[in-house]
């Protein structure tokens, strides 16, 4: 019997629910850790960004509207899927990020174990983040968070599926739909995690997942009008400073990232789910 | 007809005595508990009721506002950011009861070096900027409940400018949380209402707040500039135009100082055909002349369902015709003077292109004062969603009414702007306000009521009306390092 050859997966960006090439037909070569051949990923272009946000901030309205339990419900769908393809995930993380196998098992379930964290706190966060204003005077008063919008996300440049997980999963628990560049240099579990997301309940457009060169796609993401937010966990430390004064033209709410990437492993705290929250004032009068 | 029967009742005028308002000729800025010269050129502060010089009043060059923002790093590393929360809390409530002791001084001084009718310094901004540090005092020491960690650490020195049309309000709102979180401040008031904060800082040295804890440092935009930029400024907060608003925050991007924004608005204020006409009246009326329309969450687009267009109108012509224009300082007076000649004309720029897109105006036939900065309060019916009137803020007393059929639509125009700052909903159905409220991308919503203010209840905007909030637990956020 003969070896079997077996079928190279082709890697596309995640847009709007389905998987284009880059428009404008462009590809750059993916090395693994040692320097090998991994894989031809598609480098996504200005249009390709201005097509997720559509997608994105078509898909927000509904999902922004879904009930917190259902938000839940499908996060932790994702934490099952994302469980069905471990040994996938061990593998393109440790050919990625070149790690020992056994922190390669812990990078993976503590990925798995991050979406069902922020599964729990869909239904939560309201009650931790909102009130009932005593206000001096006749009148009910709450105030409750509501998610911002649509928020570019830049993922760590290191770590591939964790930091990963780590950025997309709070920005959508909260009902925000993301625009995602993934890790530059590592994409490929970016990818995969895309396909586990159009295969679980996340409707199409809440996360869409570019690759390419992160210099060249942030700045459209900072400069788009339809988008409220910016998180700059894996931008280029020389490009902060300007990705920051071009979000000011529109008010952009900015998440800074430290110099240095952070150990994604111990459990967060909820300032990620801040982040990207808004809070909404409500009164009205009370009598008779 | 025997016109004794319906007697027209004029009012006499009741005007508040302007002696109580203590006005000196000349104020001094607040640096490291002390009240000192600047060395930038002295201001003359006007009343814009009258045009006479109220004041002189001295500016801050550079070196003061480094002076300053030094003077508040020593206070903050050696007395305030370490002083038991409980202590920090004293002091605030000391302030919370001078101001209520000063209020009535505070209120005329205010009308006069603002402009706003005396009944609503008196009845809102004094008593409300009180009751600003009367709550965050509270919180001194308690932050640990405020859900943000369990032992939340002060940013250092905060630079904070505010604007001009609720000069002692605003520096209540942006005082008391940052003195509450254990923070430092340096604040410029705006250039034409520097008097109260001047007075305020009178109180804090009465206080006894020590020297450096707070500096009050007035001037133009300059200093502002010169503050929100020192390297020595941990924390800016800003309230003002969004167009300076985006300027501060291209010129802090990469400096790694926290910013919270306060900035315009074009708020919806949405009428459905259920609702009780009249009150609804009230509140459109109070949405956008509270103020002269100076203020950044006023009402100034009205949404009416097309069914009640006209009556509503009607109604409302009647009723703004009866608003009394006039010498601020008057009880009667319910809308008062321009803050300065720089915005009356710009609301006169404003209303000239509503006229020229071809809108229709109407404006109050009330006599006005033969001297100082009034407009007459306007309405403007048949405007259409691209004229400027329905998409700049005003910032005075003017109102753009636009028509809608269903509520979708009505959601849809409300949320048809870049600003997200408040929007207004009258109905009698209470399924409807739940479901507009949810659906209106504003960060206050008043149902019923408008422009209602409570340092309990989280204020501040979405998209480009700003970012972060001012009251309630929310609110501290802002000055913590978390």
């Amino acid at each position: 019997m003969s070896e079997r050859l077996s079928v190279a997966k082709t890697y596309k960006l995640y847009v709007g629910g389905a998987f284009p090439r880059s428009e404008s037909g462009r590809s750059y070569l993916v090395r693994d850790a040692k320097g090998g051949f991994l894989a031809n990923a598609a480098q996504a272009s200005r249009k390709d960004v201005r097509e997720a946000v559509v997608a994105a901030r078509k898909a927000f309205g509904g999902w922004s509207r879904a009930t917190a339990y259902n938000r839940g419900q499908v996060l932790y769908r994702v934490a099952e899927l994302l469980e069905g393809r471990r040994e996938q995930f061990m593998a393109e993380v440790a050919a990625s990020e070149g790690v020992p196998a056994k922190r390669v098992q812990s990078i993976v379930d503590g990925a798995i174990d991050r979406w069902v964290w922020y599964a729990g706190w869909t239904d939560k966060i309201a009650t931790v983040l909102g009130a009932s204003n005593p206000v001096a005077g006749p009148y009910f008063s709450f105030s409750v968070p509501e998610p911002t919008g649509v928020v570019g996300v830049l993922a760590p440049q290191a770590s591939s599926l964790l930091g990963l997980v780590s950025v997309v999963a709070p920005a959508i628990a909260t009902g925000n739909a993301a625009v995602v560049v993934a890790s530059q240099d590592r994409p490929l579990p970016a990818i995969t995690l895309s396909e586990v997301l159009a295969t679980s309940d996340v409707p199409g457009g809440v996360v869409n997942i570019l690759t390419g060169r992160t210099a060249e796609l942030a700045p459209w993401l900072a400069s788009h009008a339809d988008v409220n937010a910016l998180d700059l966990a894996g931008a280029p430390e020389s490009m902060t400073a300007e990705l920051e004064r071009t979000a000011a033209n529109t008010v952009k709410r900015v998440l800074r990232a430290r110099p240095t990437e952070p150990d994604w492993t111990p459990v967060p705290d909820i300032s990620r789910l801040r982040a990207f929250l808004e809070t909404k004032t409500v009164w009205h009068p009370m009598g008779v | 007809m025997n016109s004794d029967v319906n007697p027209v009742w004029e009012y006499a005028p009741a005007p508040e005595n302007r002696d109580i308002a203590n006005l000196k000729p000349s104020y001094r800025m607040y640096l490291d508990g002390e009240f000192v010269e600047g060395g930038g050129e002295p201001l003359k502060t006007v009343n814009p009721a009258t045009e006479e010089v109220l004041a002189e009043v001295s500016t801050a060059a550079p070196s003061d506002v480094d002076r300053a923002v030094k003077a508040a790093r020593r206070a903050h590393e050696r007395v305030w950011g370490r002083m038991p929360g409980a202590e920090r809390a004293k002091y605030i409530y000391r302030i919370a009861r001078m101001i209520a002791e000063r209020s009535r001084e505070l209120a005329v001084l205010e009308s006069m070096d603002n402009g706003k009718p005396i009944k609503e310094s008196r009845d809102v901004d004094v008593p409300t900027a009180s009751a600003h540090f009367f709550y965050h005092a509270g919180w001194a020491d308690k932050l640990a409940y405020a859900g943000l960690g369990p032992d939340p650490r002060p940013l250092g020195v905060a630079g904070q400018v505010i604007p001009w049309n609720f000069p002692l309000l605003m520096a209540a709102w942006k005082l008391a949380p940052a003195l509450a979180c254990g923070n430092t401040v340096v604040l410029k008031p705006a250039e034409t209402t520097p008097l109260t904060a001047l007075v305020l800082a009178e109180i804090i040295q009465q206080a006894d707040l020590p020297p450096g804890v707070v500096n009050i440092l007035p001037g133009a935009g300059d200093v502002g500039a010169e503050l929100t930029n020192h390297a020595g400024v941990d924390k800016v907060a800003f309230t003002g135009s969004t167009e300076v608003g985006k300027l501060i925050q291209r010129s802090l991007a990469g400096s790694g100082k926290k910013l919270t924004l306060e900035l315009g608005g074009k708020a919806a204020n949405v009428v459905f055909d259920d609702a009780p006409l009249d009150q609804a009246v009230e509140g459109i009326v109070n949405g956008i002349f509270f103020n002269q329309g100076h203020v950044c969450c006023a009402g100034s687009r009205l949404l009416v369902q097309e069914s009640v267009a006209d009556e509503l109108l009607e109604k409302l012509h009647a009723r703004v015709s009866t608003l009394r224009i006039g010498d601020p300082l008057d009880k009667n007076t319910d809308v008062g003077a321009i803050n300065s000649r720089e915005q009356l004309n710009k609301i006169t720029e404003l209303v000239s292109s509503g006229e020229a897109e071809g809108a229709t105006r109407w404006t109050s036939p009330c006599p006005l004062p033969d001297k100082g900065f009034f407009f007459a309060p306007t309405v403007f019916a048949g405007v259409s969603q691209a004229m400027r009137i329905a998409r700049e803020e005003i910032f005075g007393p003017v109102l753009s009414v636009l028509t809608f059929r269903t509520p979708d639509e009505a959601v849809a125009k409300a949320n048809n702007t870049p600003y997200g700052l408040s929007a207004g909903i009258w109905t009698d159905k209470g399924s409807r306000i739940l479901w507009m409220a949810n659906k209106l991308r504003a960060g206050v919503v008043w149902a019923n009521t408008f422009n209602r203010f409570d340092p309990t209840a989280p204020f501040g905007g979405y998209q480009e009306s700003g970012f972060g909030r001012e009251g309630g637990r929310t609110g501290l956020e802002a000055y913590l390092d978390v």
